[in-house]
Formats: C-alpha cells, structure tokens, sequence
C-alpha cells in the first residue's frame, strides 16, 4: 500500500515535469510529430483488421439473435453495430491493443534509455529530460488515439456490413438506413472523450514505467509488461466512470 | 579548475563515499582510478550533478553548484560534455544528428553553420564519412569517437569521460585516450576521466586520485605513482604476483 502512494506521487510529479515549457518549441513539435506518425501508421494495421472483424461479428451475433424474434427488422442491426461500436466497442478494443503494443514499446523504449543511459546524456546537456522525452509522447498519443479510434469505428461499420451481405442477413440499403436511424452526436462525444482519456492514460503510465525503471534488461522487460498491464486495467476503470457519469 | 569538498553518497545503507575531497586542473586529464565498485562512476555522476550528494560540495571555478537552484545548473551544464561508460548514444539518431543535437537544442544557429560544426568535430575525432549511419553500425571504438564529438560540440569548459577505453582493445584504447589528451590540451579544458586502466594511467595520467573503498588514498601524477611499493595502490597498479615481484627487483 505504502509503494502504491509512493509510486502514484513519483506519477505525479513526473506528470508535472512532463508538462514544463520546452526548451526549443520547434524540437519538441518534431518529436511530438514523429511520435504520432510512429504510434498511428504503427498501430493502425492491427486496429484495422480487428474492427473489421469486430464489426462482423457484432453484425452476426445480432442477426443470429433476432431471428427467434420475427418481430425485429434486420435493418435493425445497422443500428445496433454502430451504436456499439462508437460507444464501446471501437473505443474499448483499441485501448487495449494500444496498451499492448504502444505501451510496451513505450515503455520499453525509455526503459533501454534509461538503462544505456542516453537519459543521463540527455540530462548532462540541459535537456529537461521527462518534458522532451515524455511530453510528446502523450500529446501525440492523446491526438492520436482518437483518430484511430474514428477509423475503428467506420471500419468496424463497414465490416458489419460485410458480414452481412456475406450472411445475406440484410440489403446494403437496409444496413444503411440503420446505421444512420437514431444518429446522436452524444455518442460520438462521449466516444472521444474516452479516446482522449485512453490516450493519456495509456502513454502516461507507460512512460512513467520506461522512464522509472532501474536495473538491466530484466527489468526492461518487466516493466513493459507492467505498462500493458497497468494502462488496461487503468482504462477499463476510466472507461466505466465515463459511462457512468456520462451515460 | 574543479574542486570537490567532502563529497558523501549513501544508496540506502550503503556507504559509497565516504567523504572525498579533490581538486582537477584546468588544462589536464584528471584520472581517477580505482576498482571496479570503488565509486568512480558515482563520483562522476556526483559532480555533474547526475546523482546529489548526501553532503558536500562542488565548485566550478568557484561557483558552487551544490548551492545552486535548477536553473543555474542548467547553465553550468551548457559548459559541460561527458562520454558515458557505454556511449550512451541515441540510438534513433545518426552519427550527424546525435553531434547536432544539442546544437539543435540549445543554439539558434543555421543549417549550414551546425553542419559545419558537426563535421569540424566528426573530422577532429578521425571519423569523416559515417555522418548518415546509426550508432548500431559503428564499432565500439568509433561510437567512443562518436561520443566525444557529442561531447566536444558545444564547445565545453569541462569534459568528463566514464571508462573511456572500456570495451576497446588495448591499441584503439590508447588511440582514444590520446584523442582526449589532444582534445584537452587544445581548447584547454578541465577533464577528469574514470579509469581502472593503468595504460591510461601511464599515457595520459597528469593528475591522478586513488579511490579506495569510498575514501581517497592516494593523490599524485603519472611518474609518482611508480614510486609506490606497498599498500592498497600498489596492488592495484601491480595486479599480479609476476607483476609485483617484477618492481620489487626492479633496481629504482
Ligand atoms: N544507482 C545506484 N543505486 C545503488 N547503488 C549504486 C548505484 N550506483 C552505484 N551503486 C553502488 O555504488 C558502488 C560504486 O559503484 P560505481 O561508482 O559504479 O563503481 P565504479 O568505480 O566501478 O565506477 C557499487 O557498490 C554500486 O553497487
Ligand atoms: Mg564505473
């Protein structure tokens, strides 16, 4: 309990470095931009092809479900993948692929900079180390997360849509009007305001892990599984008081 | 000219230093050398300011950095370059970039008058024609050179080397501790180098200091150090028996 208080204070307070006034502003909106290019074109295969599916599957299940029930029109399930798509299921599932592949090598790769360290060479120069190195790496996360997220959400659609004509559970105009019926931005609102949070729970605990580590590459390895581990359990948490308090 | 007063460092229970008192001139390589585990690195690390010490002090030409808010210390450490034990090179930059970068950083220089600096300093280390190639790709010996380069870009009052000539064998060993005589000899800065390497003692060795469990046991130049027969540095500058009884029967 007592390392708990202590290492949510270090989170803290590395929280608040990460946000000091940079040095050089052009060099930490490279750094910002280069990290968003490495976290979105890094994770958007993965997020595409398990949306996709993700999206069938949802378009399956329901289709499959309302069959005993006659009364309900297939065009329903348009309706249906949308709504959970945006409201859970695109925001959920891209959180914790996120947390398994950006968060590790987030943290990863601190951890190795701290160990060969390139942290202290950093550091010797004047560099205000947890601002250049973690504070783009949230903003980029905290942007780019929701992009995927959005991109989550179209693909998922369209592969509900698939899988419906695959299914011939419904026709392409059906499958439309149902994921346009009952449209809320509300819904897309609260899909970002979880997106923005994930982002930056994700990166921030898995940078204060990398950055934190001490030891060797045992340790490296440890602590990259803690971030995956720690961001999702973390996001799930932020994830059920959004809908909570949102809903 | 660095002086350290009294430095103590525990980790936890821990003694490292016990109280160290130096001072390294201006101009010279200042060695300090010991055992592995003997402090060297937490020294180092100490002074610029890498670790705190738990008490002491430390002056940069008088200025007392120990006493010294966050932003002052950021100053001083514009005037300092270091070569870490293992390079510490970043690994997504290349050879150019990793010079630069503190160019980069800190100056409002343009372009071309960074490029010029980098190349000035990769030349000045012997390694024209790497600039596009990642720290992965160069030999040990060449990210050492790549280090100092690093090091040397900003045109430092002081330079501190870990270990310079760890991982290297024994011929690129003394070539880069001769790099790093030259260096300091030339734009006159104040170095001190860890080093348990008694060829670097010999070669480069015009101030040394004895660390030994913590404490400073000895404290003398390259030619002294020859005279010792007994005691904790003469076993560690004669490591062997052969090497021992070798002095011993040596007829000065
Ligand atoms: N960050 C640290 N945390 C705890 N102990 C440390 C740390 N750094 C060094 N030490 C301890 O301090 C002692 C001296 O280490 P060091 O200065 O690295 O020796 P060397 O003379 O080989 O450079 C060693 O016993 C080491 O275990
Ligand atoms: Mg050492």
């Amino acid at each position: 309990m007592v390392k708990f208080f202590e290492q949510l204070g270090g989170y803290l307070i590395l929280m608040r470095q990460a946000f000091a006034k940079p040095e050089k502003a052009r060099m930490y909106w490279n750094e910002t931009f280069r990290q968003a290019k490495d976290i979105g074109v890094g994770s958007l295969p993965i997020i595409a092809i398990v949306s996709t599916f993700i999206g069938g599957v949802s378009a399956v299940q329901f289709a499959y479900q309302f069959r005993s029930i006659s009364l309900v029109p297939m065009w329903w399930i348009g309706s249906i993948v949308r709504k959970g798509m945006i409201l859970e299921l695109a925001p959920t599932v891209s959180a914790l692929l996120l947390a398994g592949k950006v968060g590790s090598n987030i943290a990863s790769e601190l951890g190795t900079m701290r160990i060969s360290e390139q942290i202290d060479a950093y550091e010797i120069m004047g560099v205000n180390t947890p601002a250049y190195l973690i504070g783009p790496k949230i903003a980029a996360s905290v942007v780019v997360v929701p992009m995927l997220v959005v991109i989550a959400v179209v693909l998922g659609i369209l592969g509900g849509w698939g899988a419906g004509l695959l299914g011939n559970f419904f026709s392409t105009t059906e499958y439309f009007r149902g994921v346009q019926d009952g449209f809320d931005g509300y819904d897309v609102f609260i899909m970002l305001v979880k997106a923005v949070l994930f982002g930056f729970t994700l990166s921030s605990i898995s940078c204060y892990k990398g950055f934190t580590v001490q030891g060797g590459a045992v340790e490296i390895g440890k602590s990259s599984t803690q971030a995956v581990v720690l961001s999702s359990i973390v996001m799930m948490i932020v994830n059920f008081f959004v809908a909570f308090l949102l809903l | 000219m660095i002086e350290i007063r009294d430095i103590k460092k525990n980790f936890g229970t821990q003694q490292v230093l016990k109280g160290i008192s130096a001072t390294f001139d201006n101009g010279k390589c200042n060695l300090i050398i010991g055992k592995s585990g003997s402090g060297k690195t937490v020294t180092l690390k100490c002074m610029v300011g890498l670790f705190e010490p738990d008490e002491g002090n430390i002056f940069y030409d008088g200025r007392n950095i120990t006493e010294m808010n966050f932003h002052a210390r950021k100053d001083i450490r514009r005037e300092i370059g270091m070569l870490f034990q293992g390079t510490a090179l970043f690994d997504s930059l290349t050879v150019e970039e990793n010079v630069q970068f503190p160019l980069d950083m800190f100056t409002n220089q343009t372009e071309a008058e960074k490029k010029e600096r980098v190349n000035f300093c990769l030349g000045r280390v012997n390694l024209p024609n790497t600039n596009k190639k990642y720290p992965g790709e160069l030999s040990g010996g060449m990210k050492k050179r790549v280090g100092i380069a690093r090091a040397i870009v900003m045109n430092p009052k002081y330079l501190f080397c870990d270990e310079p000539n760890s991982g290297l064998d024994p011929k690129t060993a003394i070539v880069i501790d001769h790099l790093i005589k030259e260096i300091t000899e030339e734009y006159n800065i104040t170095t001190v180098v860890n080093t348990h390497d008694m060829n670097s003692v010999m070669g480069i060795g015009d101030k040394v200091v004895f660390l030994h469990e913590g404490l400073k046991y000895w404290e003398g130049n390259k030619d002294e150090i020859m005279q010792i027969t007994d005691g904790e540095l003469f076993d560690f500058i004669f490591a062997s028996d052969f090497l021992k009884d070798l002095r011993r029967n040596a007829k000065y």
